[in-house]
C-alpha cells in the first residue's frame, strides 16, 4: 500500500498491542516451555499460564479453575452450545437463541435442529434489543439452553444480560453468551449478570489471534469437543499456546486498566463520526440511536446509505485508504445481506446499502474527519450514476460527482 | 471475504465510461432488482436503418463488479450492428475485464442481458420480432438457466452440471438442482437466482425449484 490506512474495521480484527506482542516474543524465543513438563522450564511455563488465567479470570470477575483456554471464539461458542446440548441430551432438547447471533452460534444451531433438537430464535426490534416477552414465551419443560449475544457484532447493540440471565436462571435454564465484541470494552461481571457461560477472545482488542476463552460457570458440565489429554481441567486436549494466552492475558489487563480512559475518547470520536455522517442525506443510523446510544458498543457505527449498494461504497474507500465492512449480499461469501440487518426490520435493498465503521484506541480525530469527507464524496459519487434514485430524489444524479468524472476521464 | 479485482476492473469502477441517461434514447431497459443488489439501467440510440447502436448510456445500483462489467459492455457495443451484439455471449463482459472472481460472475450476465433486453424491446417496437408467444419447452428452461451463476465456480448451472431434472407438468415446472455437499452455503442464493429468472419469463406456471445436496438431502 502506497498511502496511509485508515483502519475502521475493528470489530473484524485489531492491531496488536505493542507490549503485548514483545511479551509474546519473550514466551517463544526464551520462556518456550510447555506447562505440563516437569523440568525447570515447565515449571516456569505453568506458572505464567496460572499468570494468565488469573487475569482473564479477574477481568470478569469469574473464578481461574472457570476458564478454558480455545482456539478463538468460534470454538468457544461451539464448545458452549454443542456442549452443552449433548451433556443435556436426556433433559431436554430445546435450545433458545437470538435472531441476531453470530454463524458459530447459528451453524451449530441449525445442525443440532438437523440432528433432532428443537431450535427456536427470539425476536429483537428495530435497534436490536431482544424481546424479553418473547424470550420468555419461548421456554418449554425441555429447555436446556439460551444462548443471547452480549453486543451484536454488526449493529453494536448491547443486551441487558443481567436481566436475560435473572429469567434463565430463575427458568433453572443455563444461559451462554457470546460476548467476543463486548470483552475489553464493556465492564463485565459474569457473577452479578447470571452468565453460566461465556465466550470471548484476544484479537478484537488489540491481543493475538488465534486465542479465546471459554468461561463455564463453576459447577455447569458439558461434553468436551475434541479428544485427547487432560489439559484445560480435561475439557479442551492440546498443548497450551502459551505465547498466544499471555498475549490474550496482557491484551485484557491492558483494556481492562485502560477502559474508562479508552471508552470516553472512543465514544467521542464515533459521536463525532455519526455527527458528520448524518449530514448526509438519506441515510438511517443502524442499531442503537439517541436515548439508547448508551447502550451501543463504544467503537461501533453501522449506517445504511440508501440507494447505494455497500460493497461499491467499501471498494471506493478501499481505494482511498479506508478500511470498513459491509452487510450487503455482494460482500459476502455466500451472496446473503446480514442476517441481523433483516432481523431488524431492514429490507434487503436497505441491508445492501450499509457500512459498518468499528474503531479503536489508535483512530485519531484526523481520520475521522479524512473518513467522514471521503464517504460523503463517494456517496455523492455513486449516487450520482445509481439506477435506484426515486424520481423524487433525482437531485441527487445532479451532484457535483459528474465533475469528478469529467475531470478523471480528462485524465486528472 | 477478499476480493481481487483486475487493474481493469478497477478503471471502470472508478472511472467509468458512458454514464448516464440518452434523454432522446429510442431504447431502453432496466435488469435486475435493488432487493437482489444489482440493477443496471440501459438507454441507446439505435439508428432504425442501419441498426447501429450510435450511443448508448448507463446507470448502476450495485457492486463495483456491476459499474465496471456495465461500463466495459457500454465500450463493447458501441457502434456495433443490433444482431452482432445479440450473440454476445453472457461471460464477454467478465472476460473483457481480465476475469472476475467467481463470485461475481453474475454481474457479467446482467450487464450483457441488460443490452439485449433492450435491444429486444427496440425490435419489438419497430415490429422486428414479433411480441413471441414463448413455448415453454426443458430447451427454453435450461436457456433460462444458463443466465444463473454458479457463485463459486464463476460457470452456469447448466455447464456445471448442477442441474439434475427440469420436468414440465401441465401448469407445473419442476427444477432440482444438485450441490456438492460443500456448496450448501449457497442453496439459498441460488434458489432465489433461479427463481428471479424464471420469474421474469412472465409465465404462468407454478415453479418448484428443489435444491438437493450430493449427500441427498433436501436444502
Amino acid at each position: 500500500m502506497d498511502h496511509d490506512i485508515i483502519y475502521l474495521d475493528n470489530g473484524d480484527t485489531t492491531r496488536i498491542d505493542d507490549d503485548v506482542l514483545d511479551l509474546m516474543l519473550k514466551y517463544y524465543r526464551d520462556s518456550y516451555g510447555n506447562p505440563v513438563s516437569l523440568h525447570n522450564l515447565g515449571i516456569e511455563a505453568d506458572e505464567n499460564l496460572l499468570w494468565a488465567r488469573n487475569t482473564i479470570a479477574g477481568s470478569v470477575n469469574a473464578a481461574p479453575e472457570e476458564i478454558i483456554f480455545t482456539s478463538g471464539a468460534t470454538e468457544s461458542n461451539n464448545m458452549a452450545i454443542n456442549g452443552v446440548a449433548e451433556y443435556l441430551r436426556n433433559k431436554g432438547n430445546h435450545i433458545i437463541i437470538s435472531s441476531i447471533e453470530h454463524s458459530s452460534v447459528k451453524a451449530v444451531a441449525h445442525r443440532l435442529k438437523s440432528e433432532g433438537y428443537k431450535v427456536d430464535e427470539v425476536r429483537v426490534d428495530s435497534e436490536g434489543f431482544l424481546d424479553i416477552e418473547d424470550l420468555k414465551s419461548k421456554f418449554k419443560v425441555t429447555t436446556v439452553l439460551v444462548s443471547v449475544i452480549y453486543a451484536n457484532f454488526e449493529i453494536g447493540t448491547v443486551q441487558n444480560i443481567e436481566e436475560i440471565g435473572k429469567i434463565c436462571r430463575e427458568k433453572g435454564v443455563l444461559f451462554h453468551t457470546d460476548a467476543a465484541q463486548a470483552f475489553g470494552k464493556l465492564k463485565i461481571d459474569v457473577k452479578k449478570e447470571n452468565i453460566d457461560l461465556m465466550t470471548f477472545n484476544a484479537h478484537k482488542n488489540h491481543g493475538p489471534k488465534g486465542i479465546g476463552a471459554l468461561y463455564i460457570r463453576k459447577g455447569v458440565k458439558l461434553k468436551k469437543l475434541m479428544e485427547g489429554g487432560s489439559h484445560e481441567f480435561n475439557l479442551r486436549p492440546g498443548t497450551e499456546n502459551l505465547p498466544a494466552i499471555m498475549g490474550f492475558a496482557k491484551s485484557a489487563e491492558i483494556a481492562y486498566r485502560d477502559l474508562e480512559a479508552n471508552s470516553k475518547s472512543i465514544i467521542k470520536l464515533r459521536d463525532r463520526l455519526i455527527e458528520g455522517l448524518t449530514k448526509i442525506d438519506h441515510i438511517t443510523l443502524n442499531g442503537p440511536k439517541g436515548e439508547n446510544l448508551g447502550m451501543r458498543l463504544p467503537h461501533n457505527v453501522d449506517i445504511t446509505f440508501h440507494y447505494i449498494e455497500g460493497e461499491a461504497i467499501l471498494m471506493h474507500l478501499s481505494l482511498r485508504g479506508v478500511c470498513v465492512s459491509s452487510g450487503s449480499a455482494c460482500s459476502s461469501k455466500t451472496l446473503e445481506p446480514s442476517h441481523v440487518l433483516t432481523a431488524i426490520g431492514l429490507k434487503h435493498e436497505q441491508a445492501h446499502g450499509s457500512i459498518r465503521f468499528t474503531l479503536s484506541k489508535y483512530n485519531t480525530e484526523n481520520e475521522i474527519d479524512e473518513t467522514i469527507k471521503n464517504v460523503t464524496e463517494v456517496v455523492s459519487i455513486l449516487r450520482s450514476m445509481s439506477s435506484f434514485i426515486p424520481e423524487e430524489h433525482s437531485e441527487l444524479l445532479n451532484q457535483n460527482a459528474k465533475t469528478f468524472y469529467k475531470n478523471k476521464n480528462n485524465g486528472e | 471475504m477478499a476480493l481481487k479485482y483486475t487493474e481493469k476492473t478497477i478503471d471502470h469502477f472508478t472511472k467509468p465510461r458512458n454514464l448516464g441517461t440518452i434523454s432522446d434514447a429510442n431504447a431502453e431497459a432496466t435488469e435486475g432488482s435493488p432487493a437482489c443488489g444489482d440493477m443496471v439501467n440501459y438507454t441507446l440510440k439505435i439508428n432504425p436503418e442501419t441498426l447501429i447502436i450510435e450511443d448508448i448510456k448507463f446507470r448502476s445500483y450495485g457492486c463495483a463488479s456491476n459499474i465496471a462489467t456495465a461500463s466495459i459492455a457500454t465500450e463493447m457495443v458501441l457502434g456495433k450492428h443490433i444482431d452482432e451484439v445479440k450473440k454476445m455471449g453472457t461471460t464477454e463482459a467478465a472476460n473483457e475485464l481480465g476475469g472476475l472472481p467467481p463470485v461475481k460472475m453474475h454481474c457479467s450476465v446482467l450487464a450483457i442481458n441488460g443490452i439485449k433486453a433492450a435491444i429486444r424491446e427496440f425490435e419489438k417496437k419497430i415490429g422486428r420480432i414479433q411480441d413471441e408467444k414463448r413455448v415453454l419447452t426443458e430447451k427454453a428452461l435450461l436457456n433460462i438457466l444458463k443466465n444463473v451463476m454458479h457463485p463459486k465456480h464463476g460457470v452456469n448451472l447448466v455447464d456445471n452440471d448442477n442441474i439434475q431434472r427440469i420436468r414440465i407438468d401441465g401448469q407445473d415446472i419442476f427444477i432440482i438442482i444438485t450441490l456438492e455437499p460443500d456448496e450448501e452455503i449457497y442453496a439459498s442464493n441460488i434458489h432465489d437466482e433461479v427463481m428471479e429468472h424464471l420469474e421474469s419469463m412472465k409465465c404462468t406456471h407454478e415453479i418448484m425449484v428443489k435444491i438437493e445436496s450430493k449427500t441427498g438431502n433436501f436444502i
